[in-house]
């Protein structure tokens, strides 16, 4: 009995020093923050932004509702992160805005595969802001 | 510019066919001089919080006289949605892996040697047979008549791309880096013209129809007083394939071969 | 008859564990195929904006056909109620359920997006034959499954004959459904047909059966348990039944479009074209997988042989192959006719016959999927009892006199 109550407490103890120790490891993401004000309050588009996407995207494609609050594309063009030469850095790169919480929390993404992931300055038009 | 190309080639031009579509030569030259009369029916887009509706059913007329092969509408296409010529993307398919939104298509009748070329792209057709086969719906038509891939959602079976008479899609063979932003295109999916939605939406022509607007009316088939409405009313216009009964948007002028 | 006993195969021999060890070679080189085809994207395959669908597709569309062919066996003892066919039942619906399995496996490996099979399975649009092919071959797993449960537990064995007239019928709907993937589609002169349906549904009954005959004497020989001739001989008579009726199908198909002139080159190209089309069809399709088989089977010497038999039903599958590559791959590089009797030419292959060379992860991926069927039924069967420990005539044929 005494010795199966020593074990258990040496259990807790490697489990909570690994607990410890792997959370020392892992560094939070260094998110790079934009300039001015998102469209909605922090806490609500880091629970909820996935939805925004998911919602605004069959309103774009399938009745071509183009409105630029919850545009993807006003998202990559205010959230675009630049490297140290000025360029702006491409999904490859950890710095990437959406890369560097994505890859904290490990949940992949697909939306670069098709999606342009920086503002692209050879765009010819503008967005039409929302009136 | 189609019009200098067109000088010089005036050798090459059937002058009997000239003088028969002259007043079609005309009236879209006519069409031309006053640019005006385009802009200002497109230019009246509907509010971009307010969807689509069939009330409108977009469509192009092309006029085929005119067309001399020069690749005008291809090169506009592959920059304006960042395919072929306009994408450094693509690095490692073949030739034939290769996507093509549009191309020029040349056809000629063997025994009397009469030959067009015409632009083809995706028909945008009133009941097209690959939305009928997309297993998940990512191939549909918009209210308006535009043809799209929901790429969201494709799988990529390429079914779409089997069940299609034009053979307007494509399909991505490797991974893109290069895309626009007003044109997604990603690995495993399918693509093809999409009228320049973007464009549309934004109450423009699309970019094919711009560049080569001596030749090609964009507009809605469903307003009897579009350009294009009066223009099929007046002159007729035919469609490929009308066999098929798929009624595309897509209508062509002087295919007589 | 006498009371069949059925009872798993042993699987200790060095033979059986050989096997296992090169299916399961053949499975993990098949899936490394499609993690280089998936991670690299459809360029490094031979498949192009022309020819979409490959040599997987070949192998797939075989497997799925040959699946619900597979299961005629079955259906003949339960539905029609031939007691002969009794003992083969369950080994005929475990084999179907292990081919559906292998050339799904490689259909849906090569999706554009393999990734996205979730979303196949939950966004359908139900004019598309492909999303009812979904639920037909997701249902016909689950109806086989209750068919071999009903078969193989004694106090079920009442509904073994609603069981199996279900899956005959659903099997029926299935084949209609994947000859229905060709016969839909108006766009290509090579398609859009009726006869696709029919004409799948007696591909499946040939081509199932045959890789049934040699599972049943592999199985057998194997394992060193009697196979009589009597059970053997019936299966080889109707597998040249079969293979007459995809002859005659096959015929039908050709001289129905050689009437209409506007098919004339279409047919040309695959009859009498200068392309590998034609020699699959006239050489392997035709005189190696139909005419071959029908003879060596219904000759007296070669078809009591079990030699000869082996060696038809396996011209029967290697004829099959052919023919799938020559309607998918052949029917795809005719190219579509956009003004009719006219010359048209472009830069996307207009006018022009698409050229296809297949590559190795194609071939790899579509071998993997034959080993994911061959597997699975080599390991169920030492699992469960689907064979019977004997299928000598004296245990099984019903019209058996001992001789005196």
């Amino acid at each position: 009995m005494h010795l199966l109550h020593i074990l258990k407490a040496l259990f807790m103890a490697v489990m909570l020093m690994t607990a410890i120790a792997a959370n020392a490891e892992i560094p939070r993401p260094e998110v790079v923050e934009a300039e001015g004000k998102c469209v909605e309050p922090t806490d609500v588009m880091r629970r909820n932004h996935m939805e925004f996407i998911l919602h605004q995207r069959d309103e774009t494609v399938h009745e071509g509702i183009r409105t630029s609050k919850h545009s993807f594309k006003q998202c990559i063009s205010c959230h675009a992160v630049k490297d140290d030469q000025g360029e702006y850095v491409k999904v490859d790169d950890s710095k990437h805005f959406c890369v560097t919480c994505h890859e904290y929390a490990a949940v992949n993404i697909d939306c670069f595969q098709c999606h342009a992931d920086t503002p692209r300055s050879t765009d010819k038009h503008e967005l039409r802001v929302n009136e | 510019m189609n019009k200098s190309t067109m000088k010089n080639n005036d050798a090459l031009v059937d002058k009997k066919r000239r003088a028969i579509l002259g007043g079609t030569t005309a009236a879209i030259a006519g069409m031309a001089i006053a640019p005006g009369i385009f802009l200002t029916e497109t230019a009246q887009a509907r509010p971009v919080d307010q969807p689509v509706s069939s009330k409108t059913r977009w469509g192009i007329l092309i006029n085929t006289n005119n067309c001399n092969d020069c690749n005008d509408c291809v090169t506009a296409c592959q920059n304006e949605n960042g395919w072929g010529a306009g994408s450094s993307d693509e690095k490692n398919s073949r030739p034939d892996q290769k996507a093509q939104w549009i191309r020029t298509v040349k056809v000629t009748n063997k025994e009397t040697g009469y030959a067009k070329t015409l632009p083809m792209m995706c028909q945008h057709c009133e009941s097209p047979p690959c939305v009928d086969v997309c297993p998940t719906g990512a191939s549909f038509k918009r209210e308006d008549g535009i043809v799209l891939v929901d790429k969201h959602i494709c799988i990529g079976c390429r079914y779409c791309m089997m069940a299609c008479p034009y053979k307007a899609r494509s399909f991505i063979h490797e991974k893109l880096t290069d895309q626009l932003s007003y044109a997604p295109r990603g690995i495993g999916t399918v693509e093809s013209c999409t009228m320049c939605v973007h464009r549309v939406d934004n109450g423009e022509n699309p970019a094919c129809v711009d560049a080569c607007s001596d030749s090609m009316i964009f507009g809605d088939l469903n307003d009897p007083d579009s350009n294009i409405s009066r223009e099929l009313a007046k002159h007729g216009g035919t469609q490929i394939r009308a066999d098929l009964r798929l009624n595309p948007g897509v209508r062509y002028q002087g295919l007589n071969v | 008859m006498k009371k069949i006993y059925f009872s798993e195969i042993s699987g200790n021999s060095l033979g059986y564990l050989a096997i296992i060890a090169g299916l399961g070679l053949l499975v993990a080189l098949g899936f490394g195929a499609f993690l280089y085809m998936e991670h690299n994207g459809h360029w490094v395959t031979g498949m192009n904006n022309e020819i979409v669908w490959g040599l997987p597709h070949v192998f797939a569309v075989f497997l799925i056909v040959a699946a619900s062919g597979a299961l005629n066996v079955a259906s003949i003892s339960s539905v029609f109620s031939k007691t002969a066919y009794k003992p083969l039942a369950r080994l005929s619906g475990l084999l179907s359920l292990a081919l559906l399995a292998g050339g799904l496996a490689v259909l849906v490996l090569d999706l554009g997006r393999p990734d996205r099979l979730i979303v196949a399975m939950t966004y359908y649009n139900f004019k598309s034959i492909f999303a009812w092919n979904i639920y037909l071959y997701t249902g016909f797993f689950v109806i086989v499954i209750i068919y071999l449960w009903m078969m193989m537990e004694r106090k079920m064995n009442g509904f073994t004959k609603a069981a199996g007239t279900t899956a005959f019928i659903w099997r029926l709907a299935l084949t209609t459904g994947t000859g229905s993937i060709f016969g839909f589609i108006v766009a290509r002169q090579l398609y859009d047909s009726a006869i696709y349906a029919p004409l799948f549904i007696v591909m499946s009954f040939s081509f199932g059966l045959a890789i049934f005959i040699l599972v049943l004497m592999a199985t057998y020989g194997g394992t060193g348990r009697p196979l009589g001739d009597a059970i053997l001989f019936r299966l080889k008579n109707l597998l040249g039944v079969f293979i007459a009726a995809v002859l005659l199908m096959v015929t039908i198909f050709y001289l129905t479009d050689l009437y209409g002139t506007e098919h004339h080159d279409a047919v040309a190209f695959i009859l009498n074209g200068d392309n590998i089309y034609t020699k699959l069809f006239w050489v392997v399709q035709i005189i190696l997988g139909s005419l071959a088989p029908l003879a060596l089977l219904y000759n007296p010497v070669t078809g009591t042989s079990r030699a000869w038999i082996a060696i038809a039903s396996i011209l029967v599958i290697i004829g099959g192959l052919a023919q799938l590559y020559v309607i998918l791959i052949g029917g795809q590089a005719f190219p579509l006719v956009l003004f009719p009797g006219m010359e048209v030419s472009s830069s996307f292959a207009d006018g022009v016959v698409a050229s296809y060379s297949p590559s190795l992860p194609e071939f790899l991926l579509g071998l993997g999927g034959v080993a994911i069927a061959l597997i699975i039924v080599a390991l169920a069967m030492k699992v469960l009892q689907f064979a019977p420990n004997s299928l000598a005539d004296a245990d099984v044929d019903p019209h058996y006199k001992a001789a005196s």
